[in-house]
């Protein structure tokens, strides 16, 4: 018996969701008493894979095949099963992102296993197996029990703390047929240099108070300072004054960082479900009856244009000090 | 062209969640209704904008659910759309969900299956990757373009921190979300002409339910906004530094 954690990867380097699924992945091994063990798919560099057992894994299968080195749902899913199934794993780990959610569903329905898509916490072996997640967009949480032998965790981004240790990892190189992908990648478009929303620590929000794209800039220097994502509300990005990609809320991105300044946002309850999971939310706004100060940690009633300036320029003071 | 457009029925955006029965059932007293936003403004509209370019498309709606759902359904239909499915049963397990449409794509043997790329309740983004799973299709997860060429799909899909086009061909499922098709309101003829439409209703098939809710609960409350003058930004600063450690 084994947990098998999905170690997702983006050339070669392994991404900070991944991180968190062995953290997570390891704390239900250590509950099950059974092994951590990992799968990466695709060309990473040995060395990369050993120190990943400072979070606890304990092995790594290797499908080292360069047909894996972009994500195929298909093909991706088969690769998991099969080292799920090869390897007697009762409880499978992925990460609910872009990557998790294109083949999550589908190793679950391969292997006839429950699916939770979207933990946030542990699971509860006290009574069944059941595991917290995040409904109703952030509104609420739901604890759901799996019932089948083969259970797929897929954990939400940023709801579960990276611990680091120490340790080396086993590396199994596995040499498995691939298919040939029957999707075909014909262009690839990565905004540079952004940090990308969901795995933000931070992220600084505009809304409607903004007046207008061409007052993203001091927005854009906090953020900056910060290293911070840039976020906005429906409005805004409904007004094409920022990218869809940023907007934030119940049908946009649900967001859960560290801290989550809104600037110039009302705080509509849509808006509030896909940022009410962040710990900790800061409001800006001149409207003192604004809903959002409900939601907030810290508010300061007064003009974006004013503070937000100030607010850049005593964080940069902050990080020289 | 055949297209399967995936309908399910969530409480509106706007909604208060609360819960009964000692915290095991959504409250539904009051909740309106509405088709799932992600299946509505996205997927539904972009089969019925190939249908406006090739007549001769054929666009079936799948709901699983019950009675309950019709007129979520009817609502679907007036936006456009030759008939309904409704497969009468009820379950929060996507697996279950899932075998019930794939078992409604295969029968259907549809070129495309559209669903939304998430539903606003349980916000699973996985019972399109199943149906793939279960009908051997691949899956292009989160689009944001939708193209057709023929019998190959050009589908621009969100991937972290950017995008990427995929080429695929038919058939394939899809889920959709902002980007792929513009929200359209129901006119008076379509609304007229989704009575007559046909809405069928069939039995689920026998599959096992892996997953079940326990219970829901709501998140814990805020302590309250600690409000910092607009003068003293300093302090607030301090005080995410010091006291929230968030910077």
């Amino acid at each position: 018996m084994s947990v098998l954690i999905f170690i997702d990867q983006s050339e070669g380097h392994i991404k900070k969701s991944s991180l968190e699924v062995i953290t997570y992945g390891v704390a239900v091994a250590k509950q099950l008493n059974v092994s951590a063990e990992g799968i990466v798919l695709g060309t990473v560099a040995n060395d990369a894979l050993i120190q990943l057992g400072k979070y606890g894994v304990q092995k790594i299968y290797h499908i080292a095949n360069e047909k894996l080195n972009h994500v195929d749902a298909q093909l991706y899913a088969k690769q998991i099963a099969d080292t799920a199934t090869a390897n007697n794993s009762s409880v499978i780990i992925i990460s609910q992102n872009q990557t998790g959610k294109a083949i999550a569903g589908r190793v679950a329905a391969k292997l006839k296993a429950g699916l939770v898509a979207g933990a946030i916490a542990l699971p509860d072996t006290t009574n069944g197996f059941v595991v917290k997640k995040s409904v109703f967009s952030g509104k609420a949480f739901a604890n759901v029990n799996i019932t089948s032998a083969i259970k797929v965790i897929s954990l939400n981004p940023n709801s579960f703390h990276i611990k680091q240790t120490e340790g080396t990892a086993e590396i199994v190189t596995v040499n498995a047929n691939v298919a040939e992908p029957k999707v075909k990648v014909t262009a690839v478009n990565k905004v540079s240099g952004e940090v990308p929303l969901t795995e933000a620590e931070i992220v600084v929000s505009g809304g409607r108070g903004l007046k207008g794209p061409e007052n993203w800039g001091m927005l854009e220097e906090l953020a900056k300072t910060l290293h911070a994502a840039t976020a906005c509300s429906r409005p805004v990005a409904d007004a094409h004054w920022r990218p869809h990609h940023e907007h934030v809320g119940q049908t946009g991105i649900q967001v859960a960082p560290n801290l989550y300044i809104a600037i110039g946002i009302s705080g509509a309850i849509q808006h509030l479900a896909g940022v009410n999971r962040s710990k900790v939310i800061v409001v800006i706004n001149k409207d003192p009856e604004a809903p959002f100060f409900k939601a907030a940690d810290y508010g300061i009633v007064g003009d974006a244009f004013e503070v937000v300036p100030k607010l850049t320029e005593e964080i940069k003071k902050l990080k020289t000090a | 062209m055949k297209i399967l457009v995936c309908i399910s029925k969530t409480p509106d955006t706007t909604s208060k969640i609360a819960f009964k029965d000692g915290n095991t059932k959504f409250e539904d007293a009051g909740v309106q209704w509405i088709i799932n936003p992600y299946d509505e403004w996205y997927s539904l509209v972009r089969a019925i904008e190939l249908k406006e370019k090739d007549a001769s498309t054929i666009i079936h709606l799948v709901t699983v659910g019950g009675a309950d759902c019709d007129p979520v359904i009817r609502k679907a239909l007036a936006l456009g759309g030759d008939e309904a499915i409704r497969v009468n049963t009820d379950s929060s397990d996507s697996f279950y969900i899932a075998a019930q449409i794939a078992e409604i794509a295969k029968q259907g043997n549809y070129d495309l299956v559209f669903t939304g790329k998430e539903t606003i309740d349980y916000n699973g983004s996985s019972v399109g990757a199943m149906v793939a799973e279960l009908i051997d299709a691949p899956y292009i997860s989160l689009a944001t373009k939708f193209e057709l060429n023929g019998t190959t799909a050009i589908v621009n899909r969100e991937i972290e921190g950017g995008e990427e086009v995929n080429e695929v061909a038919l058939p394939v499922v899809v889920s959709c979300q902002k980007g792929v098709a513009e929200q359209r309101i129901p006119n008076m003829r379509g609304i007229m002409a989704a009575r007559t439409k046909p809405l069928k209703v069939v039995e689920p098939t026998v599959v096992d339910t892996l997953t079940n809710i326990v219970s829901f609960e709501l998140p814990p409350a805020k302590a309250g906004v600690k409000l910092v003058p607009a003068d003293n930004v300093a302090e607030l600063v301090r005080l995410l530094h010091e006291e929230a450690k968030a910077i």
